[in-house]
């Protein structure tokens, strides 16, 4: 057992750290995603490591790098330490791999050069109204007539699809197979003739999710990824892959440390109220199950990196991050006292805003990061996954 | 022992459901919310009329001489429907005030208009540096001539766009968080020096950063005994902490309810996901929160008059209670609705917001727990 980093691995660090100091926009430095103003704002850091040849280091050759698994968390928590915007998981970690997997090599080269630059945006169609813990579910349909699929039905959550140019769908292409059985992966132009994009707004007030509706779109049978009927082992292989930075460790451990700064300003009868017995002992607690977390992380990087690949505690990484995630958010509401109560329209940021700067929009984000326990298998969906697949249960 | 209502009290409740089903149904509370105004005049001035706004005040003044517990249950209803009028500045705070320390002056000048819903006051306690110690004070009232002048910083003034007068709490002597110097000031909002800046809150309300500049009052401006407003400040703001109690024990009602039906009828897996023991288990501990939160809602009711040590810790006891169960309950409620607890467009989200916001007025679960702590 050695938790040292070798000298390689520190002259690693350095360069990455320069690197991200000289070129990372420093006007998103520490904002919010929901506070971003334009669709470039979520893409300059995806273009500037595009061109670096950063963007997707866990990609196999020719795209990726060959980066151990200890350099790619290096990487993570030096981006998180320096508060540079997260890349959109749509195209790279989510489509990309599925197409470099199970796609044609004509679809290779159709789709991967735009989610490497940057010039494609992509939405991901998978929850439905009545299919979201049971995604396999689904009810959207796709019939074959020709050389197209038509499809018909409803996607739901679907995240900043109001930007998206493509949208990755799972479909029902077979009603009588058994529910996995029947289920087929697409590609969908957004331009398509019959497709809506519906918003959604949350309880923070945000827009980030829409409903997408599909009334007789044509679909042509070329951009189906894998065969007919084999969309759900693309889904699984799609969410068992990719898990490293799941747990937010390096991001949960920036934003503990922009707390602090926040209760040092903060007073409560005329002291800090970082020096408060209450706060102390729940920043300490935070702090302790935050270490444990970003050790279980690592074993599950060691064991990756000895060749075991990812096993099931990817699911303890998704509840005990989000569920770090969501106790930060919380701490940061209390913090601010009073201050919590106002609302920031995040559409219109030049709205007065009363209080600190470090206060504007605390309850909303309290309130929009309960949204981590529901989305991507929501944690009762992680807790039954471990009572199966490990337990035994 | 009694914990039965009186056929008045629950004729009270009956009018006051009613009233919540017709003016209030959600989508047009939601349109309320949002608009310029941000509240309903009109809607302040029916439930003027059906006498809440006096409920607690006595029958000389406009008032109906009710009790606590008939404040209680109009907190409760108002709470199922969020409602925003601002009935607890008016009907619990400015009438506590004058009904505990007022002149007969103001009490013969103002009950009567608040009860009327003539005249709508906000309560302006809380400083940027204060946070929940009602005694940390840096807006002081210096005498002149016959009165005082007043300068200071007020924050997060919950109702103020709404009001035409203000209550503000001012040192008038001692050091910035002594017990004794503080006084209870009225201040009219038209007043020369007095700005405000308005802005919406995150549970649908409205408040203001309130600015006193050389503010000048009268002697009869005072509320109680100069330099030792503290104690009715205490008094009252215990009395508006079992209000927000029995609030909060309303929009915990809606939720659970909601959250039951829900469960119900969304299925998963071929099954009605209330059927899952995880989620029974988690609703019945929204139940069993909600009932504590009824009980000690019940008990700060019944404490109110007794003397100020057992009072300040059934008030602080409530608050915990209420603050604690209020998260639970909330982040349940949006986590057994999924995804769509998270919109705007359910009501859920509406009344965890109002549960989270709960726990900050007038001090949350810390403040509290430290409070109750002290008094041994």
């Amino acid at each position: 057992m050695d938790i040292n980093f070798t000298p390689e691995d520190e002259a690693f660090r350095a360069e990455v750290r320069a690197f991200i100091e000289e070129n990372q926009p420093q006007h998103l430095k520490g904002v919010r995603r929901g506070e971003y103003r334009n669709k470039e704002d979520f893409l300059v850091w995806h273009r500037i490591l595009y061109k670096k040849g950063w963007l997707v280091p866990s990609w196999p050759a020719p795209y990726g790098t060959n980066w151990t698994p200890t350099q790619k968390y290096i990487w993570n928590e030096e981006n998180a330490r320096a508060e540079t915007p997260a890349i959109l998981p749509f195209g790279v970690s989510m489509v990309g791999p599925v197409i470099y997997t199970f796609g044609t090599q004509e679809q290779k080269d159709k789709y991967i050069p735009g989610i490497l630059s940057g010039d494609v945006w992509w939405c991901q169609g998978y929850s439905e109204p009545g299919a979201g813990s049971d995604l396999a579910s689904l009810k959207t349909t796709a019939v074959r007539e020709g050389d197209y699929y038509i499809v018909n039905g409803q996607k739901t959550w679907t995240t900043l699809a109001q930007f998206a140019d493509w949208i990755f769908c799972l479909v029902r292409t077979d009603k009588n197979a058994k529910a996995q059985e029947g289920i087929s992966f697409l590609l969908i132009d957004m331009k398509t003739p019959g497709i809506t994009v519906k918003p959604i707004i949350t309880m923070d007030g945000g827009h980030e999710v829409n409903e997408v509706w599909f009334d007789n779109v044509k679909v042509p049978v070329e951009n189906r990824i894998h065969e007919e009927n084999k969309g759900w082992t693309c889904a699984k292989f799609l969410l068992s892959h990719e898990r490293a930075g799941i747990a937010g460790v390096a991001r949960s451990k920036r934003a503990i440390s922009r707390l602090k700064d926040m209760l040092a300003m903060e007073v409560i009868d005329g002291e800090k109220l970082i020096d408060d017995a209450d706060f102390e002992r729940k920043i300490a607690e935070l702090e302790i199950d935050l270490t444990a977390l970003e050790f279980t992380e690592l074993r599950t990087l060691a064991s990756e990196q000895a060749g075991k690949g990812p096993g099931l505690e990817s699911s303890i990484l998704k509840i005990k991050g989000t569920e770090i995630q969501q106790r930060i958010t919380e701490l940061v509401m209390e913090g601010v006292g009073y201050y919590s109560l106002p609302y920031s329209d995040p559409l219109s940021h030049n709205e007065f805003a009363p209080g600190p700067a470090y206060a504007e929009g605390t309850t909303q984000n309290y309130a929009n990061m309960r949204k981590t326990s529901i989305y991507g298998g929501s944690n009762e969906i992680q807790r039954n996954i471990i009572a199966k697949m490990v337990l035994g249960l | 022992m009694d914990f039965s209502f009186t056929e008045e009290q629950t004729l009270l409740r009956n009018s006051v459901q009613k009233f919540i089903q017709g003016a209030y149904d959600f989508e047009t509370r939601r349109k309320v919310s949002k608009s310029d105004a941000g509240w309903r005049k009109e809607v302040y001035g029916q439930i003027a009329e059906m006498g809440l706004l006096g409920v607690a005040m006595p029958e000389d003044f406009g008032g109906l001489g009710g009790s606590a517990v008939d404040a209680m249950i109009i907190a409760e209803e108002f709470g199922r429907g969020l409602v925003i009028e601002p009935w607890l500045n008016n009907a619990v705070i400015a009438a506590g005030f004058l009904k505990a320390a007022g002149s007969t002056a103001q009490k013969e000048e103002l009950l009567p208009a608040i009860a009327a819903g003539e005249t709508v006051f906000a309560f302006a306690y809380a400083e940027p540096q204060g946070r929940f110690n009602l005694a940390d004070l840096t807006t002081t009232a210096k005498k002149s001539g016959d009165g005082y002048v007043l300068n200071g910083h007020k924050a997060v003034v919950l109702g103020a766009p709404f009001a035409d007068k203000l209550i503000v709490t001012a040192r008038t002597s001692g050091g910035q968080r002594d017990a004794d110097g503080v006084t209870v000031f009225i201040v009219d909002k038209s007043a020369k020096g007095v700005s405000t800046r308005d802005y919406p809150t995150v549970d649908g309300n409205r408040a203001s950063e309130v600015t006193l500049e050389n503010v000048t009052v009268g002697a009869d401006a005072v509320i109680g005994e100069v330099g030792g407003g503290l104690k009715t400040v205490e008094l009252v703001t215990d009395q508006a902490i079992a209000a927000l109690a029995a609030e909060s024990t309303g929009a915990m009602k809606v939720l659970n309810d909601t959250t039951i039906e829900y469960a119900k009828t969304r299925k998963q897996f071929g099954t009605p996901i209330g059927k899952f023991q995880v989620l029974q288990h988690r609703m019945v501990d929204m139940f069993m929160n909600y009932e504590q939160s009824v009980s000690i809602t019940y008990m700060v009711t019944l404490k109110l008059e007794e003397e100020e040590a057992e009072r300040k810790k059934a008030a602080s006891a409530a608050k915990v209670q209420i603050g604690k169960a209020g998260r639970f309950i909330g982040q349940s409620a949006v986590q057994i609705h999924g995804g769509m607890g998270m919109t705007d467009e359910l009501n859920v989200g509406h009344y965890f917001k109002r549960l989270t916001m709960i726990d900050t007025l007038f001090g949350n679960v810390d403040h509290h727990l430290k409070r109750y702590a002290t008094l041994g």
